[in-house]
C-alpha cells in the first residue's frame, strides 16, 4: 500500500518533477478552460441548450453567494465559481478509472488554500483599502489582534487539511475495500464519495466565501453597520 | 523487538477510534436539531439543510484531523525515519 502523504513522480521536466497530481490538475484546467470556451463563444439572448444550462450553472453559484453571505455576487462570481468548479470536477475524477484525485493529495489542497488566503487579502484591500484591511484585525477589538492574527492562517491551514482529509480518505477506504473484496463491493462506497465529493467542493467554495466577506465587513467603519443592506432585499424576491 | 513501531500502530488506531467519538456525538446531535427544526418549520428546509452541511463539515473536520495523525503515526512517522 502507498502512502497517501507522498507523491510518486512520473516524469521530470527539466529539473520540475512532475507527479500524476500535477497532470491531473493540468487536464481538468484545459477541460475546464475549453469547455467554458466552446460553450461561451456563441451566446444568444434566447439561450440555447447548452447556455440554459451554463445560465443554470452561473445563476446557482450566484444565488449560493447571496444566500450564504448577502452580498452581490458580481465581483466574487469569477473566483468562487471557478474554485468550485475545479474542486468538484477534481473530486469527482476519482470516477475514472486509474485516475487519482489530484484533490487527494496535500499539495494541491495547500496550493487551493493559499489561493483563499491571497484573495481574502486581495478583496479585503480593494473594497475596504489597505488601512480598512488591516483594520479588520483590531474586530471587534484590539485585544482581539493576535488572535485574528493566528485565525487568518489556521483557518486557512484547517481548510485544505478538511479537503484533503475527506477525499483522500475516500479515495483509500475505496482502495482498502477492492483490495479485500471483489469488484462490485466498492461501488456503494464510490457513491458516498461523489457526495462527499460535491458536499466539499461546496464548503470549500462557501468557506472561502464567507472569510471574504467577514474579512470586508470587519474593515469596514462601525457607521456603516446602520445602513441596510441592499442585497438583503434581493434575497425575499 | 521495534516498540516504537508497535506504539505508534496502536496508537494510530486508538487515534482514529477516539477520534471519531466526539464528531460521531456531535453530528447525531446537530443531525436531530435539525431535523425538529425542519419538522417546526418546513419551508425553511432549504436553509436549514445548507447550513446543517457546512456544520456537519465543520465538525467532521475534527474527526479528520485524527484520521491525518493516525497516517502520520503510519506514513510519515519521524521516530521510525
Amino acid at each position: 500500500m502507498t502512502s497517501p502523504l507522498e507523491s510518486i513522480v512520473l516524469f521530470r521536466l527539466g529539473p520540475i518533477p512532475v507527479t500524476q497530481a500535477v497532470l491531473v490538475t493540468w487536464a481538468i484546467m484545459a477541460i475546464l478552460v475549453a469547455g467554458s470556451v466552446l460553450i461561451t463563444r456563441r451566446l444568444t439572448l434566447v439561450p440555447s441548450r447548452r447556455q440554459s444550462a451554463l445560465e443554470l450553472i452561473v445563476t446557482t453559484i450566484d444565488i449560493q453567494i447571496v444566500e450564504t453571505t448577502g452580498v452581490a455576487p458580481a465581483p466574487y462570481r469569477a473566483f468562487i465559481g471557478t474554485l468550485f468548479l475545479f474542486i468538484l470536477v477534481a473530486n469527482w475524477s476519482s470516477l475514472v478509472p486509474g485516475i487519482e484525485p489530484p484533490t487527494a493529495r496535500l499539495e494541491t489542497d495547500a496550493a487551493l488554500a493559499v489561493l483563499v488566503f491571497l484573495s481574502v487579502i486581495w478583496f479585503g484591500v480593494r473594497g475596504d483599502g489597505v488601512g480598512g484591511y488591516l483594520r479588520s484585525f483590531a474586530a471587534p477589538n484590539p485585544v482581539m489582534i493576535p488572535l485574528n492574527i493566528l485565525q487568518s492562517l489556521t483557518r486557512v491551514f484547517s481548510m485544505f487539511v478538511r479537503l484533503f482529509g475527506n477525499v483522500m480518505s475516500g479515495a483509500f477506504v475505496i482502495g482498502i475495500v477492492a483490495s479485500l473484496a471483489g469488484l462490485l463491493v466498492p461501488i456503494p462506497l464510490m457513491a458516498l464519495d461523489l457526495l462527499t465529493g460535491l458536499v466539499q467542493a461546496y464548503i470549500f467554495a462557501i468557506l472561502a466565501m464567507v472569510f471574504i466577506t467577514s474579512t470586508l465587513k470587519d474593515g469596514r467603519p462601525a457607521t456603516a453597520e446602520a445602513v441596510p443592506d441592499p442585497s438583503q432585499k434581493k434575497k425575499e424576491t | 523487538m521495534d516498540y516504537a513501531a508497535l506504539a505508534s500502530i496502536i496508537c494510530a488506531a486508538f487515534v482514529v477510534a477516539f477520534g471519531a467519538i466526539g464528531p460521531a456525538l456531535a453530528e447525531g446531535r446537530a443531525v436531530a436539531a435539525a431535523m425538529d427544526a425542519i419538522a417546526r418549520q418546513p419551508e425553511a428546509a432549504n436553509t436549514i439543510s445548507r447550513t446543517l452541511f457546512v456544520g456537519l463539515a465543520m465538525i467532521e473536520t475534527t474527526a479528520i484531523y485524527c484520521l491525518v495523525i493516525a497516517l502520520l503515526l503510519l506514513f510519515a512517522n519521524p521516530l521510525l525515519a
